[in-house]
This record gives structure tokens, C-alpha cells and sequence, in this order.
């Protein structure tokens, strides 16, 4: 197999236009002999769905909550980058390319980044149509506020519920094309198989969660916008529903995978408490505008916050990178939280935190200016914590957050089985090993908007569908084969549950993949899940039947489905002889303890696919070629 | 993972509603909840209880929940008769247990209301809000050519009075809590949020009439200014919201 990224030719700027000139039309007439279907209803999908409705193809669309409007994107909180430019602080759609080239450690394609930077304005302009209230200045335009791995202020918010409004003007927009009969809505569906005819994707079977009976559902072309797969780690801030089933399922039909081992650590989350936890919570990246982050100068110091004086705090960060200070990149300030932590700097009962401090800010600015940019995550946070941020800091400490790895796609998207198309979270395009804040909600915006209504429609142009039948073979192999796997987990009637197996396996990627890992950890992981997993087929209890609402089924599958996956981010990491962003192996750093890239053996996206449940995975590589910016060692000085 | 040192935990006494389906009788059930560390959230505490019916061989509650961080809307039941539980401005996700005490009696049951049927449980199909922002919850804008964000400039104060009302995380709590089952806080705050904007006026008179017509035939009930709405709203969305929509849809009624 050789990968075609599909790239266009001639300079940077001009490739998306060009491209876009070239792709094929489906006439205007013709478009609702076209039936899609799209998996998923966060910024991505929900976006996706509208739009191609609006085209005029007869869009299925499919979520796994009780109504689109739950999708995750709703909980992004800080904002959405755009390089309008309105702040006249030097902004471009050149510096957002390379702000996020260079965010990410090179290991992203310069078109595609490129292409994001040049959507980005136009979302703005198409959610302010929508009605999305964000943040205005008092003569009435459109404020912003900086994020990290930025020296301009280019994100544009609404408070700090960025994700959730921005999500409800596209389930709006959903909302539209279901009354106009062009989307068909199914809630409370679960993808669990695709279905490949003849070399394409041509369905999906998913299960009723209601009913528990499984459905086959055809298409001519599907897309995938089904989220990370941060939920492998158990604790993560992903949903509690946030799962890898569809894409792995995709994987395991011959889409390949590429760069699993790229994680997402957020430097600032709710710490953890206990066992019991279900799941983190973040805090925006938003707060380190203003917040300071600081801890103890000496290590094991127990005082409370407020008795340790201004001389004994160490502000690392401001210290350490005073170009950026407080806001220098996420992989950059968790393992520095990480770091102060491993010498015993640590504070709270835990010693598994930082202080983010906004006694200044308050001081400066005053409570309410504070309350107004951040009265909900204040809120969100004295409620978990049962403190007051506006009296004592904030505690924090990194958690999983985004998994910049995902099904490979080309430059239109499309993954390497024909017809399948991968939106937003779900495809590895355009983060490379490191997500700078406030571009998810861009990316799986202009995705969905901007992207996939044009080269979906040059597939469709281009290539012959037959229509096929949902009693096709395929659709009846793939049925049945899911229907083995559901009986299969119910009847092994074992003695561990569903969470207690997927807590272990967090446990061992988070110990051993998480924020910095090396070469002996990681093989040790690999065979902890290969044995966790050989266990689950044996001895894991899945409560309730089959044929009925059943949550604690819906787990074990995506459990299943995690195990297997784990190992392939392991596989993954192991490969990649290098540091880079999120992915930090111990043995290769600077003498400044910053992630030291192998531009000569691994200036590449590792794309894997799958041969069978006891091979391993075969390794292809996209050479990622950088014409445009040179390769440096980020800093953040 | 260490454990946060000095922990209390709590016994409570939990009578939760089981219902097999629709169709279904349901009636409480009780189960005890032991050793819950007052830091979990009303859902961790859920979780433990039902680790334990799966343990020994019985169907787990069903229950609706997500992001578990207040903002997605899924969680909610009914805990001693309010609401996402005793605390103000809470979802039950946000609700920590050391709000209760050792024990105590809690009964949890899911959201009543005519238009939500119950799908398990504490689980109850709320699709009817979907179908009242089908009706007009939206400015009917195709993809692409929008113009500048900036073209239209939006004072600051109507910016975030239209926040206020969009804030809605379309929970239902609302109806539940309403002695009528009313929708009209949930209704009310998106026809606010589009008569706010300059960009929601072309259809602000179509909108109005819709979206009441369609929360009417939803079988929602009426409002009589009881405020149970806006007092268990977690978003703390208030009745001006109402107000405002009374208005908009009066002036379309007289208008058309």
C-alpha cells in the first residue's frame, strides 16, 4: 500500500484554491440520488450533516446521545483561534499557520495546516450568522483573548462555554435540515462495524441502544466524526461515552491509523481525588492569561498558599520561558507541572498539583472583570473542590485531554478505504504531536463547513456507485460477526467488572504512555495489556441482557476495544525512536529537558494497519515534507 | 493514585425508581450506599452502588450522563422531589455528596413530565425539546457567504443578555420541576437569545409562533408564574426569559 496524501501542487497559498478548482461537481439535480451518512454530531459531524443537507444530499445521521446537542464539543470551554487579525497585533493567516506548524514540533503536513489557517476566518464569520453570542467589546465588534503557544490575541470566545455555543449553532443548523426532511436523525446509536463492498465503505451497522437490536444502515459515502480516543486512559476529560469503537472498527476494515502514540496531556485539570473518580475535569486554558502558576521553592513545604510570602514561590513557567511565561504550550506546561511535582514540589494532599493564582489578576483588574471572563469555570471549580478560587489559588494538574493521532486521511480527508471520509478529532490531520489551544473547535468547524462539502462531492462525481442492498453479504457478515462479539462478552459471566478492567488499563497507560515514557516502560506495557486483555475475554461480568437498555453492554464493547487499541498506542510509541510534543521519550531530550526530535529517521506520520487480531500491525510512513518553514527546535524563551 | 488523606465518607439510603420500559409498571427500589466519600459526585456515588448490583448478577440503573461537568445536559432525575438534587444551580453531575449526610434517605427519581415518556429507569426520552428547536430554534443561514463577523456589531450589554438565555443545556429540569411541565423556560430562553441579536430579527415573528405551537403540541403545559423553572434551572436561566418570549409571541400573533 503507498500513501498518497493527495497534496496539490504549486505554492503554499494557492493549493486549496487551486485544488478546489479541480475537484469534481455533482450537479445540483443530481445530488439527492446521493445518500450519506455521517457518524457523530460534535462540531464535526454536526457541521458536516448541515451542510451537505443544505447541498442537497440525503444525509443519515447518527449520534450516540439522546439528542445531537450532547455531543462532546460541548464541553470545550476557552475558545476558537481565527486570524481576522482585529486586534491589529500582527496576525495573519501566515502566523496562525506557522504559530500551529510550530505548536505542533513539525509533525504535521504544511497544506493542511495551511488550509486550516485560511477557513478559520470564515467560521467566525458563519457561527456570527448563526447567532452564536460571542464576547463583544463595548462599541460592539468582536473581542479576543490569547491562548497559549501565541503572542497574538487571536481566540475568539463566548465566556466559557466557547464549545457549547459554538456546537449549538451547528446543531441548529442540524435542527434546520431535519425539519426540511434532508437528514434523517438516529439518537441512541452506537457504530459498531463498517461495512466495505467492494473495496468502499458503503455502511455502518450500529446498535439501537434502546432496543438493543442491532440495524444496517447503506450509503455511497460515509463520514466518520466520531471524537478521540482519550477514554483509553479510563481517566481522561473526554465524556464518560467517548470512545475508539468506530474508528477501530475502521481500522480493523483497513483503514489505517496513523501516529496512535500522540496524546494530549492538558496542563490544567481539576487534580484527582480518589479511586472513585470517573473522570477529570478541565479548566481552561483560558485562566493562564491571567492565572499564575507557582508552587512552593521548597519542596515538601505544607504551609497553606496564603502563608507561603512572595519570596518562597517558585513561577516556574514565567521563570523558566519569559517570552511566553504562563502561556507556553500544553505539552510544554504539563510536564513542567510534572517535573515540579517528580522533586516533591507538589502541593495539596495529593502533592499531585500547582497553584494557578489569580490574586494578581483580581487586584489588577478587579472581581468583576474576573467573573465576567471566568465566572463559570470559578464556579465549575469551587463546586468540585469546595474552594473558593477567588480567595486561595486554584490547584490543577495535567489530565488526558485530546489525541491529536487518529484514522489517516488524505488532503480531501478520506482515509485509505475509499468512501470513507474522517472529520475533526477522529482523523490525525492537522495537530502534528502537539494541539495548541483553542484550534480543536477550528478544526472540526472548517472540517465539517468548509472542507468535506467539496471533496466528498468530488468522490461522488468521480467514481461509479452501484446501489447496494442492506442484504448484501457484507452487511450480513459484519452483522452477525457483531452479534457473536455482543453474546460472547455477556456470556463470559466473570468476576471483574467492566470499569475495573478499564481502570487497570488506564492505569498502565498513564503510568506507562502518558506524559513522558521510555523505551522499558513501554514494552512492559505492551505485554500488562496484552495479559489484561487475554483476562477480559475470560473473566470479565457484564451486567443486564442483551436485547434491552444496556449501559453496562455498551462499556464492555468499548472496553474491548480499548484494550486492543492500547496496545497499538504502545506499538506506536515504541516506534518512534524520538521526542516530539505530546510524545516525550525519555531518552531523547535537550539539556534542557525539552522534547529533542529526530528530524532524519522520524520526520514522518506513522500510518498503521491492521493484519489480524495476533500480527503486528505493519508500519507504513508519510515523509512529511516541509517546503515552506524551517525545522527548529521550538522555543518558547 | 494515592488517596486524598482525612477523607469522610457517609452511609446513605437510596430509593431509586426501576422501570423496565415505557410500557412498563415501575416502582422504588431500595439499595444501600455505603463508605461513599463525601467528595464523590452524586454520579461516582451512583457508579459505586451500581459496580455493586453488577456484582452480584443484577441489572444496573440506568441513568443518562456525559461529560460529567455540568454543561452537556444528559444527567438529571429527581433527588427528594428537586431537581438535580438540593443545591442550587447544580446538574446532578456537579452535585457532591457532601452536600449530604450519613444516614440519610435519598430518593431519586427520573424527570416527570407528560412529553418526557421513560425509557428506563431514571432514563426519559426528552426529543420533544429537539423537535421545538426543529420548529425554529435556529437563523436559517446556509454555509458560506456570511459576512464579516464584524459587520454587524452587537453591543456589548445585548451580547451578554443573549449568552444569559443561550446558556440552556436543554437538561429538562425546567419542565420536570413545573407543577404544569411548562417548557417555557427552555422555549423561552432560545427565542430570547435570536430576539436579542440584530441577526435573529428577520425571523423573529415566524420563529415565535413556531417554536409556542410546537412546545403546545408537544403536550407541555402552560406557565402560572410558579418559578420552579428558573429556581431549579442549573444554569440559573431566568423568567425574564419568558417574559420576553410572551412578548415576541404576542406581537407576531397581533402582527399576522
Amino acid at each position: 500500500m503507498k500513501l498518497d496524501s493527495k497534496i496539490p501542487d504549486g505554492p503554499l497559498s494557492e493549493k486549496w484554491d487551486r485544488h478546489r478548482f479541480e475537484l469534481g461537481l455533482v450537479n445540483p439535480a443530481n445530488k439527492k440520488k446521493f445518500e450519506i451518512i455521517v457518524v457523530g454530531t460534535g462540531l464535526a459531524g454536526a457541521s458536516a450533516s448541515a451542510t451537505l443537507a443544505e447541498l442537497g444530499y440525503e444525509v443519515k445521521t447518527f449520534c450516540i446521545q439522546d439528542t445531537p446537542r450532547r455531543a462532546h464539543s460541548i464541553a470545550a470551554q476557552g475558545g476558537i483561534n481565527a486570524a481576522k487579525n482585529y486586534q491589529n497585533d500582527g496576525d495573519s493567516i501566515w502566523r496562525l499557520f506557522y504559530d500551529t506548524i510550530k505548536g505542533g514540533d513539525f509533525r504535521s503536513r504544511e497544506a493542511n495546516v495551511y488550509r486550516l489557517a485560511q477557513v478559520s476566518n470564515g467560521i467566525i464569520d458563519q457561527c456570527v450568522a448563526q447567532g452564536v453570542p460571542f464576547a463583544r467589546e463595548f462599541g460592539g465588534q468582536l473581542a479576543n483573548r490569547s491562548f497559549g503557544g501565541a503572542q497574538v490575541s487571536r481566540t475568539f470566545y463566548a465566556r466559557g462555554q466557547t464549545g457549547q455555543q459554538l456546537l449549538l449553532g451547528a446543531y441548529g443548523a442540524l435542527s434546520r435540515q431535519i425539519a426540511a426532511k434532508k437528514i434523517r436523525l438516529f439518537t441512541r446509536r452506537d457504530m459498531l462495524d463498517l461495512v466495505v463492498i467492494d473495496g468502499k465503505a458503503r455502511g455502518i451497522i450500529v446498535r439501537n441502544l434502546v432496543s438493543g437490536k442491532l440495524e444496517k444502515h447503506s450509503a455511497d459515502a460515509l463520514v466518520l466524526a466520531t471524537g478521540g480516543y482519550g477514554n483509553s486512559f479510563y481517566l481522561s476529560t473526554n465524556a464518560m461515552a467517548s470512545n475508539v469503537s468506530a474508528a477501530f472498527a475502521s481500522y480493523k476494515k483497513g483503514a489505517l491509523f496513523a501516529n496512535p502514540c500522540l496524546t494530549q496531556i492538558h496542563p490544567t485539570c481539576i487534580p484527582v481525588k480518589g479511586t472513585y473518580q470517573s473522570k477529570l475535569t478541565l479548566m481552561s486554558e483560558s485562566l493562564r492569561n491571567d492565572g499564575r502558576v507557582w508552587v512552593p521553592k521548597i519542596p515538601e513545604d505544607k504551609r497553606l498558599p496564603a502563608q507561603i510570602p512572595e519570596s518562597e514561590r517558585d513561577y516556574y513557567l514565567e521563570e523558566k520561558y519569559p517570552g511566553f511565561g504562563n502561556l507556553v504550550p500544553r505539552d510544554v506546561a504539563s510536564r513542567n507541572a510534572k517535573h515540579q511535582c517528580d522533586i516533591g514540589k507538589g502541593v495539596g494532599d495529593t502533592q499531585l498539583a500547582v497553584y494557578l493564582d489569580f490574586k494578581d489578576a483580581i487586584k489588577r483588574d478587579g472581581h468583576d472583570a474576573i467573573t465576567r471572563k471566568y465566572g463559570n469555570l470559578f464556579e465549575m471549580y469551587e463546586k468540585i473542590m469546595a474552594q473558593d478560587p477567588y480567595e486561595t489559588p486554584m490547584m490543577i494538574y495535567p489530565a488526558v485531554h485530546y489525541t491529536m493521532g487518529g484514522l489517516w486521511v488524505d488532503y480531501n480527508l478520506m482515509s485509505t478505504i475509499p468512501g470513507l471520509f474522517v472529520l475533526g478529532e477522529a482523523n490525525f490531520s492537522d495537530h502534528g504531536s502537539n494541539r495548541l489551544g483553542a484550534s480543536a473547535l477550528m478544526q472540526g468547524l472548517a472540517d465539517g463547513y468548509f472542507i468535506i462539502p467539496y471533496t466528498i462531492g468530488s468522490y461522488l462525481a468521480e467514481a461509479s456507485h452501484d446501489k447496494v442492498d442492506e442484504d448484501h453479504k457484507e452487511f450480513n457478515t459484519s452483522y452477525n460477526e457483531v452479534e457473536a462479539r455482543i453474546e460472547k462478552l455477556i456470556s463470559i459471566k466473570g468476576k471483574r467488572t467492566v470499569d475495573n478492567f478499564h481502570r487497570e488499563l488506564g492505569n498502565i497507560l498513564w503510568e506507562y504512555c502518558g506524559m513522558s515514557r521510555n523505551n522499558n516502560g513501554l514494552k512492559k506495557a505492551k505485554k500488562l495489556i496484552k495479559d489484561l486483555r487475554a483476562e477480559y475475554w475470560e473473566n470479565v461480568l457484564v451486567g443486564g441482557s442483551e436485547y434491552d437498555f444496556n449501559q453496562s453492554l455498551e462499556r464492555a464493547w468499548r472496553v474491548a476495544d480499548f484494550l486492543q487499541f492500547g496496545e497499538l498506542m504502545v506499538t506506536d510509541a515504541l516506534e518512534r525512536q524520538e521526542s516530539c510534543g505530546g510524545h516525550f521519550n525519555e531518552n531523547y531530550q535537550t539539556d534542557e529537558n525539552e522534547a529533542l526530535r529526530d528530524d532524519k529517521l522520524f520526520c514522518h506520520v506513522s500510518a498503521w494497519e491492521y493484519r489480524g487480531n495476533s500480527r503486528k500491525p505493519k508500519l507504513h510512513k508519510e515523509p512529511l515534507k516541509f517546503e515552506n518553514v524551517e525545522l527548529t527546535q521550538r522555543s518558547y524563551k | 493514585m494515592k488517596q486524598a488523606s482525612g477523607e469522610k465518607c457517609i452511609n446513605l439510603k437510596l430509593k431509586v425508581w426501576r422501570q423496565k420500559a415505557e410500557e412498563s409498571n415501575g416502582r422504588l427500589e431500595s439499595f444501600k450506599a455505603e463508605n461513599i466519600s463525601k467528595d464523590m459526585s452524586f454520579l461516582e456515588m451512583l457508579d459505586v452502588v451500581n459496580e455493586e448490583i453488577i456484582l452480584s448478577g443484577k441489572d444496573p440503573i440506568a441513568l443518562d450522563h456525559d461529560c460529567r461537568e455540568g454543561i452537556c445536559g444528559s444527567c438529571g432525575a429527581m433527588v427528594n422531589g428537586r431537581a438535580h438534587g438540593p443545591e442550587k444551580g447544580t446538574t446532578l453531575c456537579q452535585l457532591h455528596m457532601r452536600h449530604f449526610s450519613n444516614g440519610d434517605t435519598v430518593v431519586i427519581e427520573p424527570w416527570r413530565s407528560r412529553a418526557f415518556k421513560v425509557v428506563k429507569d431514571l432514563v426519559v426520552d426528552r426529543s420533544a425539546f429537539d423537535k421545538i428547536i426543529q420548529a425554529g430554534g435556529y437563523i436559517s443561514v446556509n454555509t458560506g457567504g456570511a459576512p464579516d463577523g464584524n459587520a454587524i456589531p452587537v453591543p456589548q450589554e445585548v451580547a451578554e443578555k443573549a449568552m444569559d438565555a443561550a446558556e440552556c443545556i436543554g437538561c429538562g429540569a425546567c419542565a420536570a420541576a413545573c407543577p404544569n411541565a411548562s417548557a417555557m423556560l427552555f422555549t423561552g430562553a432560545k427565542i430570547s437569545q435570536f430576539a436579542l441579536l440584530p441577526q435573529g430579527h428577520p425571523e423573529a415573528k415566524k420563529r415565535a409562533l413556531a417554536m409556542v405551537g410546537e412546545m403546545d403540541k408537544q403536550g407541555f403545559g402552560n406557565c402560572t408564574n410558579e418559578k420552579e423553572c428558573e429556581a431549579e434551572c442549573p444554569k440559573g436561566i431566568s423568567i425574564i426569559n419568558i417574559a420576553r418570549m410572551n412578548r415576541e409571541f404576542l406581537k407576531s400573533s397581533i402582527l399576522s
